[in-house]
C-alpha cells in the first residue's frame, strides 16, 4: 500500500514511531498529485515547496523528541476560500484571481500549531457558489469516480483531492451543503460543525449566518482528528461558541446501542432517486442490527426550506460580497470612465453568472417594499425549523437522511437549469438554516459504481455522538472505496 | 418667524467616541497620525475578516442616553447599511437601524434665559469610514485613506423642536458640553469629531410643517447657523415666487455661504438594511445600565439653572463657567466650602484666570489654580489683609507656582496698612504737598479727592487700605 492512499490516523502513528517521515509521505503525496491531478483538477494552487520544508521541520522536531499533535506532518489540501497568508486565496473567482491574503484564518493558525503539511489550495465553485465544482472561474474539478462527473460542491475540490488521494485530509466549507453533497458524490467523509464551533475568521464570507469550516477525509476518525484540532472559541468571531471541545478522535467509540435514529418521511420523497432511498434505508437497518432504535418523524417544514435558503444566502451574499469593487486589491476593470463605471465594469468582468444571480436575488430580497415579503419571511420560517429539529431531538438522538437525491451527474448536465442545481441542495439546507452538525458518509454505490452518501443529523454540539454512529457503521460496512484512476 | 413663515429645525449630529480602540477592532483610534497607519485587515474589510464589538462603545452611548433623559433599549442589534463608496472598503457601514441603543428622550437647553425643552428620538452607535484625499499632485486620482475607518460614532437625532437658527446653536453648544462632561468626545470640532446633518421646513403659522430638505456637510456650529438661515431664506423665496420646496439633501458650501441640491427624494439612496449577521444580539444587563446611570454627574445645562438660581449669577458668566468641566469643577469645590459669595470667586475665574488662559493657550490645568489658594485669597481680600491691587499680584502668582497666599503676601509686602496711626500720618504727609488739591477740593471740585487718595496709597506703596485711606482723608479735609 502506498502512504498516499493510507489514512491519516495510521500515519500519524508511523510518523510518530519513526517508521516514516513526514517528507516521505508528503513526496508520496505530490508523486500521487503528479500522476492524477491531469485527470482530476483538485487543485488551484500548489505549494509543494513550503509543505517539503514544513514536513523537514516536523521531522527534526520528532527527531528531537518533541511531542506533537497526531496531525504533525499530516499533509492536508484547503479550499481556496480560507485565508492563507502569502498564500493565493482566489475563491476561483476572477474577481480575486492575484489576491493574497496578508493574513491567516483562525483555522490556519490552528493547523499551523498543529504541524498540519498544507499542500496547496482546493478548487470550488466560485465564492462556494454552486453544487458542482463547474462554477469556478478557472476549470471543473472531475469526480474520481467517473471523470465525466461533477465531483459536487462547493468543496468539490476539497473532496475529490481526498478521494483521488491527492491530499490524506482536507479543509472545506458548508453553507448549505457544501461539504457533505461532494463527500457524498466522491465517496469520502464530511462533517459539517455546528454553527459557532469552528471559527469563520478568514473564511471568505458567503452567507455569514450558515457558513461553517469542516473537514473531510477518507474515514472517520480523521475527520475527526481534524474537527479536534480546528474546533473551538475564537475571539475574532463575534459567533464562535464559549465551549471546550473533547479530543473526538480519542473518544471515539463504536457503540450504537440504545441511539434512537428518526428517519424524517419528508427526505425520502418523490425527489429521491430509488436506489439512494434504498441505500440510506438498508444502513438505517444495519445501525438497527448493531442495537440502535429506528422510528419514523416528520419534519413538516422541509419544503420551504430550499426557497428560506436561498433568500438567507443570497441576501447576505449581496452584502458579503459588496466590497469586491476593485479598488483595493483583486480584479479591476481596464478601461472605465469615472467611479461608478469602475465599479460596475469590475464587479460585471469579475463575477461569473451564478454569483451575480444571487448577488441579484439577494438585493432584490433585501430592497425596500420586498423585504417584508422576502427576507423577513425567510427569516421566520428559520425559526420555525430549528423548532422542528429541537422538538425531535428531544425524542430522537439523531437524524438519518439521504445527502444528496442522487449519486453525480454528469458535467454540463445541469449548468443551464439553475433551480434544478439548487434542488441538489435539499436535503442538506435545512442543516445550516438550524445551524445544527451533520456528517456524510459512504454507503453504498451504484451500479455504475459511484458512491452513494448517507447524512447523519445531530443536535447542536453532538459532533462526538454523530462521529461514533458514523464510526460504527464505517466499522459495519468498510466505508471508503479507492477509486480508479 | 421669518417673514411670516414659522422655521421648523430637526439635527443628526454624530459624535466620534474617544475610547482607546476602534468599534471592531483593535486598532487604536487616534487622531492625526500618518495615512493609512492605523489600520488592520478587519478595518480595511479583508475578505473574511469579521468585526467584534468593542463594549466600551455601548456603554458611552448608554451616558449619553442618560445625560439625554432616553429610554435605554437593553437588547439591540446591529444592522449593515448598504451602499459603494471607496472611503467604505466592506462597501456597508455597521450601524442600528430598527432599534436604536437609546431613544424618546430630551435635552432642555437655555435660549435667551428661557428653558426649552428638545426631544431626542433616538440615539444609536455605527462605525465611520474613511476619508478621501484629493490633491493635484495625485495625477488625476483619489487616495483614500482609512484610518477612521472603524472610529466609533453615535448618532444623535432630535426631534423637529427647534424654531430658530439661535436654538439650533444653543442645542449643539449644549450637546457639546455634555459630551465633554460624560468624557466620552473630544469635541474638537476641526477634527471633525462632531458633525452635523441639518433638517430644515418652513410653514406660515397655522398651517402643517413644510417640505423639509437635508443639509449634509455642516461641519462647524456657526456654520450649522449660516446654513439654515441660508436654507430658510432659499425655501421662503421658493415658496414666495409660487414654488413648492423639494424633498431633496443638499450640501452645504460654506466657503460660497449656499448650498446646492445633491440628490431629489427619487434618487434617493437603499440602502438594504438587515441584521449583522457577524455580531450577536447586544444585551446590556440592567445593572450595568443602572451603575452607568449613577457614573453620570450634574451635567451643564442643569448647572446654569442651578448657579443662576443657587448663586444669582447671570445667565451669560453661569453658562460660560458651566459649559467647561474645569471651570466648573474649579467653582463648585470653591463653593462647596461655603465661605464666601460667589461673586467673589467669579471675578477671578471670569476675570484674571479666563484673560490668562486665553493669552498663554493654557487650560487650567496647566495652571496651580486650584480651590484652596483661589479661596485663601478671596479670604485675604475679603478681610481686608491685602488689596485688590495686591490681590492681582498673589493671583498672578499662584496661577505659576505652587506656593502659599500668606507666604506670597508676607514676600512681596503685599499686607495692607489699616493701621490708623500709620495711615493718619501718610495722610498728613500727603494733604502738606499738595494744597493746591486740598483748595481745589475745598472750593467744590471734588474729583481733587481721588487724587489725593491715589496720593497717599502711592506713599504706601500700594499697602494702605483704599477704603480706610479715604475716610481719614474726608475727615481732615472736613
Amino acid at each position: 500500500m502506498e502512504l498516499f492512499e493510507r489514512n491519516a490516523c495510521d500515519l500519524s502513528e508511523m510518523i510518530k514511531s519513526r517508521k516514516i517521515s513526514s517528507k516521505e509521505l508528503t513526496e508520496s503525496v505530490f508523486g500521487r498529485i503528479k500522476a492524477v491531478e491531469g485527470k482530476v483538477d483538485a487543485y488551484l494552487t500548489l505549494d509543494k515547496e513550503n509543505a517539503l520544508k514544513k514536513a523537514e521541520e516536523v521531522d527534526a522536531k520528532i527527531a528531537a523528541g518533541e511531542e506533537l499533535s497526531p496531525l504533525a506532518g499530516i499533509p492536508m489540501g484547503i479550499k481556496d476560500n480560507i485565508s492563507t497568508k502569502g498564500l493565493k486565496t482566489t475563491c476561483a473567482s476572477k474577481m480575486l484571481y492575484n489576491y493574497v491574503p496578508p493574513f491567516n484564518a483562525t483555522v490556519m493558525n490552528k493547523l499551523e500549531s498543529n504541524d498540519v503539511v498544507v499542500t496547496g489550495k482546493l478548487n470550488m465553485d466560485e465564492f462556494a457558489m454552486g453544487s458542482s465544482t463547474e462554477n469556478s472561474h478557472f476549470k471543473p474539478t472531475r469526480n474520481p469516480f467517473d471523470t465525466d462527473r461533477i465531483p459536487g460542491g462547493s468543496s468539490g475540490g476539497s473532496a475529490a483531492a481526498v478521494a483521488a488521494c491527492e491530499a490524506i485530509v482536507s479543509l472545506g466549507s458548508d453553507t448549505g451543503g457544501s461539504i457533505r453533497q461532494p463527500a457524498s458524490y466522491c465517496g469520502v467523509v464530511g462533517l459539517k460543525p455546528t454553527y459557532g464551533s469552528v471559527s469563520r475568521y478568514g473564511l471568505v464570507a458567503f452567507a455569514s449566518s450558515l457558513d461553517q469550516i469542516g473537514p473531510l477525509g477518507r474515514c472517520v476518525k480523521d475527520v475527526a482528528m481534524v474537527q479536534s484540532a480546528i474546533a473551538g472559541h475564537d475571539r475574532y468571531d463575534a459567533t464562535s461558541a464559549y465551549r471546550e471541545y473533547p479530543d473526538f478522535s480519542a473518544a471515539l467509540n463504536a457503540d450504537v446501542k440504545g441511539l434512537k435514529i428518526g428517519v424524517p418521511k419528508e427526505y425520502f420523497g418523490d425527489g429521491i432517486d430509488p436506489f439512494v432511498k434504498q441505500s440510506v434505508m438498508n444502513a438505517v437497518k444495519e445501525l438497527e442490527r448493531l442495537g440502535a432504535t429506528v422510528k419514523e418523524i416528520s419534519l413538516p417544514s422541509t419544503d420551504y426550506a430550499l426557497s428560506s435558503y436561498y433568500i438567507i444566502s443570497s441576501a447576505e451574499a449581496s452584502s458579503n460580497l459588496a466590497r469586491f469593487d476593485g479598488v483595493r486589491y483583486g480584479f479591476r476593470a481596464e478601461d472605465y470612465d469615472g467611479l461608478v463605471d469602475m465599479y460596475e465594469r469590475s464587479r460585471s468582468e469579475g463575477f461569473g453568472d451564478e454569483v451575480k444571480r444571487r448577488i441579484m436575488l439577494g438585493t432584490f430580497v433585501l430592497s425596500s417594499g420586498f423585504y417584508d415579503a422576502y427576507y423577513k419571511k425567510a427569516k421566520l420560517l428559520q425559526r420555525r425549523i430549528q423548532q422542528e429539529f429541537s422538538d425531535q431531538f428531544a425524542d430522537v438522538d439523531i437524524i438519518a437522511t439521504p445527502t444528496v437525491p442522487t449519486t453525480a451527474f454528469k458535467i454540463g448536465q445541469n449548468t443551464d437549469d439553475p433551480l434544478k442545481m439548487y434542488a441538489t441542495d435539499i436535503c442538506t439546507v435545512t442543516v445550516n438554516i438550524a445551524g445544527l452538525p451533520a456528517i456524510s458518509i459512504p454507503c453504498a454505490y451504484d451500479d455504475k459504481g459511484l458512491p452513494v452518501g448517507i447524512q447523519l443529523i445531530g443536535g447542536k454540539f453532538t459532533e462526538q455522538r454523530l462521529l461514533n454512529s458514523a464510526y460504527a457503521f464505517e466499522q459495519l460496512v468498510g466505508g471508503f472505496k479507492k477509486p480508479q484512476l | 418667524m421669518v417673514k411670516g413663515y414659522e422655521v421648523v429645525i430637526g439635527l443628526e449630529t454624530h459624535a466620534e467616541l474617544n475610547t482607546e480602540s476602534k468599534i471592531y477592532c483593535d486598532c487604536k483610534n487616534q487622531f492625526g497620525l500618518e495615512v493609512n497607519s492605523q489600520v488592520c485587515p478587519i478595518c480595511m474589510g479583508m475578505p473574511g475578516t469579521l468585526p467584534t464589538l468593542n463594549e466600551k462603545v455601548v456603554d458611552y452611548a448608554i451616558k449619553m442616553g442618560h445625560a439625554l433623559n432616553c429610554n435605554i433599549n437593553r437588547i439591540c442589534k446591529q444592522d449593515r447599511k448598504n451602499y459603494f463608496y471607496p472611503d467604505l472598503p466592506k462597501a456597508y457601514q455597521i450601524s442600528q437601524a430598527e432599534v436604536p441603543l437609546c431613544e424618546n428622550g430630551y435635552v432642555d437647553i437655555l435660549v435667551d434665559g428661557e428653558e426649552k425643552r428638545i426631544g431626542i428620538t433616538r440615539i444609536h452607535i455605527e462605525e465611520d469610514a474613511g476619508k478621501l484625499l484629493h490633491s493635484d499632485k495625485f495625477h488625476g486620482v483619489s487616495l483614500v485613506d482609512l484610518n477612521r475607518c472603524g472610529v466609533p460614532l453615535i448618532e444623535i437625532v432630535s426631534e423637529p423642536d427647534m424654531r430658530s437658527s439661535q436654538e439650533a446653536k444653543v442645542y449643539l453648544e449644549t450637546l457639546k458640553s455634555i459630551l465633554q462632561y460624560l468624557g466620552i468626545c473630544d469635541c474638537k470640532m476641526q477634527e471633525g469629531s462632531i458633525r452635523c446633518d441639518v433638517n430644515v421646513s418652513v410653514h406660515k403659522p397655522g398651517e402643517p410643517f413644510g417640505t423639509r430638505s437635508e443639509m449634509k456637510n455642516v461641519n462647524s456650529f456657526s456654520a450649522a447657523v449660516r446654513g439654515i438661515d441660508y436654507e430658510v431664506e432659499r425655501q421662503i423665496s421658493v415658496l414666495e415666487s409660487g414654488g413648492t420646496v423639494e424633498q431633496e439633501t443638499r450640501r452645504w458650501d460654506d466657503d460660497k455661504g449656499v448650498s446646492v441640491p445633491m440628490r431629489s427624494k427619487e434618487d434617493a439612496q437603499d440602502y438594504r438594511y438587515f441584521p449583522e449577521p457577524d455580531l450577536l444580539t447586544i444585551v446590556v444587563e440592567q445593572e450595568r445600565v443602572d451603575e452607568l446611570k449613577k457614573s453620570i454627574p450634574e451635567l451643564p445645562n442643569i448647572k446654569i439653572l442651578r448657579y443662576v438660581k443657587q448663586f444669582c449669577l447671570n445667565i451669560k458668566d453661569a453658562t460660560f463657567i458651566a459649559e467647561s468641566v474645569s471651570l466648573a469643577k474649579l467653582f463648585d469645590d470653591c463653593m462647596t466650602k461655603d465661605k464666601f459669595h460667589a461673586k467673589c470667586y467669579t471675578t477671578w475665574i471670569l476675570g484674571d484666570l479666563v484673560k490668562y488662559m486665553n493669552a498663554t493657550g493654557k487650560t487650567l490645568e496647566d495652571t496651580k489654580l486650584n480651590p484652596e489658594n483661589l479661596t485663601e485669597l478671596v479670604e485675604a481680600i475679603e478681610n481686608k489683609t491685602i488689596s485688590n491691587a495686591g490681590g492681582k499680584k498673589v493671583f498672578a502668582v499662584i496661577l505659576e507656582a505652587d506656593k502659599k497666599v500668606s507666604d506670597i503676601i508676607e514676600e512681596q509686602g503685599l499686607a495692607q496698612v489699616s493701621d490708623d496711626s500709620a495711615l493718619e500720618k501718610i495722610a498728613d504727609e500727603v494733604l502738606a504737598a499738595n494744597e493746591k488739591s486740598v483748595n481745589d477740593y475745598k472750593g467744590g471740585k471734588t474729583n481733587a479727592l481721588g487724587y489725593l487718595v491715589g496720593q497717599c496709597m502711592k506713599a504706601s506703596k500700594g499697602k494702605a487700605n483704599p477704603g480706610k485711606m479715604k475716610e481719614i482723608i474726608l475727615k481732615k479735609l472736613g
